[in-house]
């Protein structure tokens, strides 16, 4: 069960935005997407995500093109959880989740008990079952956030692509999305993620793809590829990774940009 | 949510409860009144092949014109108001209705040139299905080959411009058109009427309303998804184009049989499926009754006042938007006020 992008030219309707990308999602492991504004981390999901065919190369699922799966079959293997950030019809959270449960049915199918179970147990799994009767506009983002995720697991896919999940939400929310992304890894569920935080990358990633201009700067182990030349190439302004240790004795990274002196 | 899953149920059996009553009243009111107790043993008798033993007038009135004109306006309004609940999920726009994608126009164009051709009726009610379907099916194309990043607000854009050039075709027809024969009927036709619900002209009506709301209620799990952006839907496995396609043939299908039977009557698309909406959420499943019943129960209640406020019938039409502009600009406040 492998998520993987092969000599890949992504970009839409003739417009190139990125080539040569390699890219490998292995069951299990959480793969972080690094990359300045522009540097096409969204358009490179939308195409592993088979939302927009390659220009050149191919993206495969367990080896086979992503173009030559069913959108039903591909659908419960692989899962889109999109940025919180838009706003939704008044749909509930459950009937939110339970909208994860679409492949598993026909065209006129109606969710059935097991769907019913597989959502609320979704909602379980992300600790906001209590939510499930709230209007989806009415929870807080970083609600809205897990209730997507809870979409996404509710597919029951073994790979989980999000677009920066983290993005809108506070520091506190931040934290609690990223902890939960950790814990499906524990249960085999593979992530793709991308964020503007190298910080959240350090936190829970196994592996790092540095994307910048469409093409992959660096990529590999994520304690080994965030170091200071990779990060100030990235992102084109000198960035230090410096060690700290918690109050309670955890040596944890942390990249701080360096403040550059004003020229006048 | 007023009405949430739970109670959805008991909700709706209230309504229509409301319906039947309101259905009852307007059975009564009239140039000749009615007793309620009379309206119900007509209909019964009617209904078992019976004589009523009542007078042949009030017979005749019950049947032959209040009822035709009591289920036009049922039929038109939980027509109207199941297409704009469907455009409105399919848009993800809750200020869309038929009138958005031009079919609305594209109906009242087409009939206008049957009149100008001083076509029979019925003529008049194909045209207007089939302009209907050019209309939409234009904004669709228009809108696919304009493509963009934002493809539902270039669809509702594109709609309000061949919206607008119907309109010109509209009106270069009146300009052209007899002033004394051809130009009141047109003028009729595009304020909307029950007037000439005939009861022979209503089987060829109801059965492509009933076709293109049994095809929306079928839908409706796939409906509710695509609600969700483009990207989420695709990746949920829908096939998105396929089945917006189906859903907006059906919505147009409804518009147009109930814009060929009582002309353009606007509003009713738009606000009834957004105070739905309001009501019991955007779950099609509940939406999608809640907006028959009330859509239904809102063009009889306005046809009734027609018929019955001044000496003369004023055009539903008017009354809708009269009724409508300001009770929508209520909600509007009420719905981005709460969104902040």
């Amino acid at each position: 069960m492998t998520l993987a992008a092969r000599a890949l030219d992504f970009g839409f309707r003739g417009h190139r935005v990125g080539s040569g990308v390699e890219l490998e999602l292995p069951a299990g492991e959480i793969v972080c997407l690094l990359g300045p504004n522009g540097s096409g981390k969204t358009t490179l999901m939308r195409t592993m995500l088979g939302l927009i065919a390659p220009l050149a190369g191919d993206v495969t699922l367990d080896g086979r093109s992503l173009a030559a799966w069913p959108g039903r079959e591909r659908a419960a293997r692989l899962a889109y959880v999109p940025q919180a950030a838009q706003s939704y019809f008044d749909f509930s959270v459950l009937e939110m989740v339970q909208m994860g449960r679409t492949a598993h049915r026909g065209v006129f199918g109606a969710p059935g008990e097991r769907d019913r179970a597989v959502a609320m147990a979704s909602l379980e799994r992300l600790r906001i079952a209590a939510l499930a009767d709230r209007p989806i506009h009415r929870v807080s983002g970083g609600e809205c956030q897990l209730a997507l995720i809870a979409r996404a697991l509710a597919t029951e896919a073994g790979h989980l692509v999000m677009d920066e999940p983290t993005a809108n939400l506070d520091f506190g929310n931040q934290a609690l999305i990223l902890d939960e992304v950790a814990r499906l890894r524990s249960a085999g569920t593979a992530v793709l993620f991308s964020t503007h935080h190298p910080d959240h990358a350090l936190r829970i990633a196994d592996r790092v793809v540095m994307l910048r201009g469409g093409k992959v700067l660096a990529s590999g182990h994520a304690i080994e590829t965030i170091n200071p030349e990779n990060l100030s190439a990235l992102y084109g302004r000198p960035i230090d990774v410096t060690e700290i240790i918690s109050p309670d004795g955890v040596r944890r990274r942390t990249c701080v940009a360096r403040e550059v002196p004003q020229i006048h | 949510m007023i009405l949430p899953r739970t109670r959805f149920p008991a909700g709706i059996a209230i309504a229509l409860v409301l319906l039947l009553v309101l259905v009852a009243w307007s059975f009564t009111v009239g140039r000749f009144a009615v007793a309620t107790g009379d309206v119900i043993r007509v209909l019964w008798a009617s209904l078992f092949g019976e004589e009523s033993g009542l007078a042949r007038n009030v017979d005749a009135i019950v049947l032959q014109v209040r009822a035709p004109r009591v289920a036009a306006a049922l039929c038109v309004g939980a027509a109207l108001a199941a297409a704009g609940a469907a455009y409105q999920n399919l848009f993800r726009n809750p200020l869309v209705s038929p009138d958005i994608l031009g079919v609305s126009a594209g109906c009242a164009l087409g009939a206008g040139l049957a009149v100008l051709a001083s076509l029979p009726i019925e003529a008049i009610q194909a045209f207007a299905f089939v302009g209907g379907l050019i209309a939409v099916g234009l904004v669709v194309a228009i809108g696919t080959w304009i493509g963009g990043r934002d493809p539902i607000l270039t669809l509702v854009l594109t709609g309000v411009v061949v919206g607008s050039l119907f309109g010109a075709g509209i009106a270069l027809v009146k300009y052209v058109a007899d002033p004394y024969n051809q130009l009141p009927a047109i003028t009729f036709w595009l304020l909307g009427s029950f007037t000439g619900a005939l009861p022979r002209d209503l089987p060829a009506t109801l059965l492509p309303i009933a076709l293109s709301v049994a095809a929306l209620w079928l839908l409706r799990w796939r409906i509710d998804v695509l609600a969700l952006s483009e990207d989420e839907a695709v990746s949920l496995g829908i096939d998105a184009k396929r089945l917006r396609i189906a859903i907006i043939v059906a919505a147009t299908l409804s518009t147009a049989s109930a814009v060929s039977l009582a002309g353009t009557i606007g509003w009713i698309g738009l606000l009834v499926p957004h105070a739905a909406r309001m009501l019991t959420g955007a779950a099609f499943a509940r939406l999608l009754p809640l907006s028959i019943v009330l859509g239904a129960g809102f063009m009889l209640a306005v046809d009734t006042a027609c018929r019955t406020m001044f000496a003369t019938e004023i055009p539903p039409g008017v009354v809708t938007a009269f009724v409508g502009t300001p009770v929508f600009i209520v909600l509007l406040a009420v719905a981005f006020r709460r969104s902040q």
